[in-house]
C-alpha cells in the first residue's frame, strides 16, 4: 500500500485538460469553494482562473494569516557533498559532469554550520547529492549528532534510503526529510534520469513514506518546474500531498516550488512557468491546503520573491549556498573530479584552484543562486512586510 | 455605580483579568506586547519551541525578553509535542531556565487541526502534576477527559471551542457546558474563538476564562481588538455573575395553564 497505487489510477490527462478548458464561471465556483478537491484545482489552476489572481491572492493571504500568522520561517541549506552516482540531465552535481567535487568532513559541517549559526539560522536542511560511498547513512547519522544540540531542527534532502536506513538518523536528532519527485510525468522522467539509482520512479514516489514511518515529522515534497507540462505537475503534486496528509497524518508537510536554474550542464528547461503562473499556483496549493507550508528558496530573483511572501508563502531560504564550503570554504583544499566512483586529484599550480568570484571555495553548486540578499537583509525585508522573521520554532527536546 | 467581577483563582493565585493571551502569530515581538498592554490580560502562554531553553540569551530567539514577568504570569505551553514523553522533556526543560513551574499541556500529534491526543494528555498530566508543576491541559471538550484530569491533580481544563486558529467560536458548547456544570476547578475556553462575542458567550455559559491568540495578533489593529477582547470578557462575565435570565425555544404564556389553582 503506497502513494504508487493512487497515483497510477489517476486521470491525470484527463483533469489537465479539463483544467484547460475551464470557463470563467467555473473558476470562480471554484474560487468560492472552502473545501478544494483535485477536480477544483484542476480549476483552480487554469487559465481562466488566472484572469482572477487578484481575488485568489488575496483569499489565499487571508487563509495563510489565519492558519500561520504573521510570520515567516526561515531556514538555511548546507550542501555537505556534491557526489553524485545519478545521472540527471537538468542537475549541475550528474555524475558525468566534470565539476569540483567534495565532501565534507564532522568538523568541515561542523564549520559551515556554525556560520550559519552565527548569521541567525536555527532550522538547517542538510543536502547532499546521492552517493552510497561518500554520503553513507552513517555518516549522515553522524553529521546530525554532531549538530544536534546547538540546532533545534534538522532536515535532510539527501538521495532516497530504505525505512531502515533512515531511523539512526531519526534517531540522532533529525526531524525533517524533503524529497522531489522531480517530474511527475513518467516518461519525463525516465528521458531525464539516464543513470544510477534515481531511475527508479516508483521508489522515489514512495521515499515521504518511508520517512515517515522511520519517524520523521517534517516532510517536504515538490516537483521541479520546466521538465514536463507544469498542470501535470501541480495536479500530481496535489494529489500526492492529499495523500500524505491523509496517510502520514502526523506530520507537517511542506511543498516547493522549485523552478530549474541555470547549472553545469547547460540544460535549457523543456517547458516554462512563468512568474504568473507561479503565484498562482502558490495561491492555488493554499486554497486546497489551508494548513501545509509553502517553502520558497532562493532560486527565485529578489523582486518576485518580495511579491510572492504575502500570497501562501511560510518558509523560506536566505543567503544561501549550493556548494560543499560555500559558507566558509570548509574543504577547499580537498577540491577534486571524481571518475566511476574514483577521486582524481587535481595537479598543483592547475586553474582549477584559482579563486573565482571572491567564491570561499571552488567546489560546483549545485545551481546558480537568485536572490544573493543576505541572511539579515531578508529579515529586514521581511519585517517591512509585516512578517516576524522566525528563527526558531523547535526545540531540541522534541527531536533528541 | 461601580462593579468588579470576582478574580480568577489558580491555584492559589489570583487574577483581575479573564482574558488568557497566546503569544504567536503576530506579526513583531514589538506589537505582541503591545497588544498584551491592551487587553488587560494578567496570563500569556508562550510555545517553548519559539524560546530559547539553553540559556544562553538567543538574540534570534528571544520573545520571553518582551513579556515583563513582573506583569505577567508567563505559562510555557508545550506545543509541537507528539507524546507524553516529549511534553514532559519540554516541561522539565523550561523549569531548568528558570520559568515558572506552571505547564499550558498541549499535545496535538496532529499538525492539522492541532487536536489534542488525550490519552497521552492524561499521561503527561499524571507525570507532570506529581513533580510538582501546576497543569492547564488543552483538551477536546470532552467532560469524561476533563473529570478524569481534575481527578489526577490539574489546576485547570481548557476545552476548545473549536480547532486552534480556525476563529469557529464555541462549536463544543454542549460538551463545554457539561465541563462546566461538573468542574472542581476553573474552566478555560481555549482555541477557536475569533470574535470577542465568542469570549462573551463562553463567559455567560460561565467559563472561568478564555484564552485567544489568533484574533487579536491577526486582526489588523491588534491593540484594539484587544481591548475589545477584554471588554467582552468583562461582560460575559458580569452577565454570568449577575444571573442571566434562563433562554427558552418558545414564547411563555401570559395566561399560564395553572392558573385556576391561584
Amino acid at each position: 500500500m503506497s502513494f504508487v497505487s493512487d497515483f497510477n489510477s489517476l486521470p491525470l490527462d484527463v483533469l489537465v485538460k479539463k483544467s484547460m478548458a475551464t470557463g470563467s464561471s467555473a473558476a470562480r465556483a471554484a474560487l468560492e469553494k472552502t473545501k478544494v478537491s483535485l477536480a477544483d484545482f484542476a480549476a483552480l489552476i487554469s487559465p481562466a482562473a488566472g484572469e482572477l489572481l487578484e481575488v485568489m491572492s488575496r483569499k489565499a493571504h487571508t487563509m495563510t494569516q489565519q492558519r500561520f500568522g504573521k510570520t515567516i520561517r526561515l531556514f538555511a541549506p548546507l550542501y555537505l557533498s556534491n557526489e553524485c552516482v545519478n545521472n540527471c540531465s537538468y542537475c549541475g552535481f550528474s555524475r558525468d559532469n566534470p565539476i569540483l567535487r567534495v565532501t565534507l568532513s564532522l568538523d568541515e559541517v561542523q564549520r559551515e554550520a556554525n556560520e550559519l549559526n552565527a548569521q541567525g539560522f536555527r532550522n538547517l536542511l542538510l543536502v547532499a547529492g546521492e552517493h552510497p560511498k561518500f554520503v553513507s547513512n552513517h555518516y549522515l547519522r553522524d553529521c546530525v549528532a554532531r549538530l544536534h544540540a546547538e540546532w533545534p531542527s534538522i532536515s535532510l534532502e539527501v538521495g532516497p534510503m530504505e525505512t531502515e536506513e533512515y531511523r539512526p538518523i531519526v534517531a540522532a536528532g533529525a526531524d525533517g526529510l524533503v524529497v522531489y519527485q522531480e517530474t511527475y510525468d513518467r516518461a519525463v522522467y525516465d528521458q531525464m534520469h539516464t543513470a544510477g539509482p534515481k531511475k527508479n520512479f516508483d521508489w522515489r514516489l514512495e521515499t515521504p513514506e518511508r520517512a515517515y514511518t522511520a519517524g520523521f515529522r517534517r516532510l517536504g515534497i515538490g516537483a521541479l518546474y520546466g521538465l514536463a507540462d507544469w498542470r501535470f505537475e501541480a495536479l500530481s503534486l496535489a494529489a500526492h500531498a492529499d495523500y500524505l496528509l491523509r496517510h502520514c497524518w502526523k506530520a507537517q508537510l511542506t511543498i516547493s516550488l522549485p523552478r530549474l536554474r541555470p547549472c553545469a550542464g547547460e540544460f535549457e528547461p523543456l517547458t516554462l512557468l512563468r512568474d504568473r503562473d507561479l503565484a498562482q499556483l502558490i495561491c492555488a496549493f493554499r486554497l486546497m491546503f489551508p494548513d501545509v507550508g509553502i517553502v520558497l528558496s532562493t532560486r527565485e530573483m529578489p523582486k518576485l520573491r518580495d511579491g510572492l511572501i504575502p500570497l501562501g508563502v511560510t518558509m523560506m531560504s536566505a543567503g544561501a549556498r549550493t556548494e560543499p564550503g560555500g559558507y566558509t570554504g570548509a574543504g577547499r583544499e580537498k577540491i577534486h573530479h571524481t571518475e566511476r566512483g574514483i577521486i582524481k586529484e587535481i595537479a598543483a599550480g592547475s586553474s582549477e584552484w584559482v579563486p573565482q568570484d571572491k567564491r570561499p571555495t571552488n567546489a560546483t553548486g549545485q545551481f546558480d543562486i537568485g536572490d544573493e540578499r543576505t541572511p539579515q537583509e531578508i529579515a529586514t525585508l521581511i519585517r517591512r512586510l509585516g512578517y516576524e522573521p522566525v528563527w526558531k520554532d523547535w526545540d531540541t527536546a522534541l527531536t533528541a | 455605580m461601580s462593579f468588579a467581577n470576582q478574580p480568577l483563582l489558580i491555584a492559589g493565585r489570583a487574577f483581575s483579568s479573564r482574558l488568557i493571551l497566546g503569544t504567536g502569530k503576530f506579526s513583531s515581538p514589538e506589537a505582541m506586547r503591545s497588544a498584551l498592554a491592551a487587553s488587560g490580560t494578567g496570563m500569556v502562554t508562550v510555545a517553548l519551541r519559539r524560546a530559547d531553553l539553553t540559556g544562553k540569551k538567543d538574540p534570534f530567539a528571544n520573545i520571553l525578553e518582551f513579556i515583563d514577568p513582573q506583569k505577567y504570569l508567563l505559562l510555557p505551553n508545550t506545543s509541537g509535542a507528539m507524546n507524553a514523553e516529549e511534553a514532559v522533556r519540554l516541561a522539565r526543560l523550561a523549569v531548568a531556565a528558570g520559568l515558572p513551574k506552571w505547564v499550558k499541556l498541549e499535545i496535538h500529534p496532529d499538525p492539522r487541526y492541532l487536536l489534542p491526543d488525550p490519552i497521552e494528555t492524561f499521561k503527561a498530566a499524571e507525570i507532570l502534576v506529581k513533580e510538582g508543576f501546576i497543569v492547564l491541559p488543552y483538551i477536546n471538550a470532552d467532560p469524561v477527559l476533563a473529570k478524569r484530569l481534575q481527578e489526577v491533580g490539574c489546576a485547570t481544563v481548557m476545552p476548545l471551542g473549536s480547532p486552534i486558529g480556525s476563529n469557529r467560536g464555541l462549536q463544543t458548547r454542549d460538551q463545554i457546558r457539561i465541563i462546566i456544570e461538573q468542574a472542581t476547578v476553573p474552566v478555560i475556553v481555549d482555541a477557536g474563538i475569533g470574535a470577542p462575542s465568542h469570549a462573551a458567550e463562553a463567559m455567560e455559559l460561565g467559563a472561568d476564562a478564555v484564552l485567544v491568540n489568533t484574533a487579536i495578533a491577526v486582526a489588523q489593529d491588534p491593540d484594539r481588538m484587544g481591548i475589545a477582547f477584554k471588554l467582552a470578557v468583562e461582560a460575559g462575565r458580569s452577565a454570568f455573575e449577575s444571573g442571566l435570565g434562563a433562554q427558552s425555544e418558545t414564547a411563555s404564556a401570559t395566561s399560564p395553564l395553572t392558573a385556576f389553582l391561584d
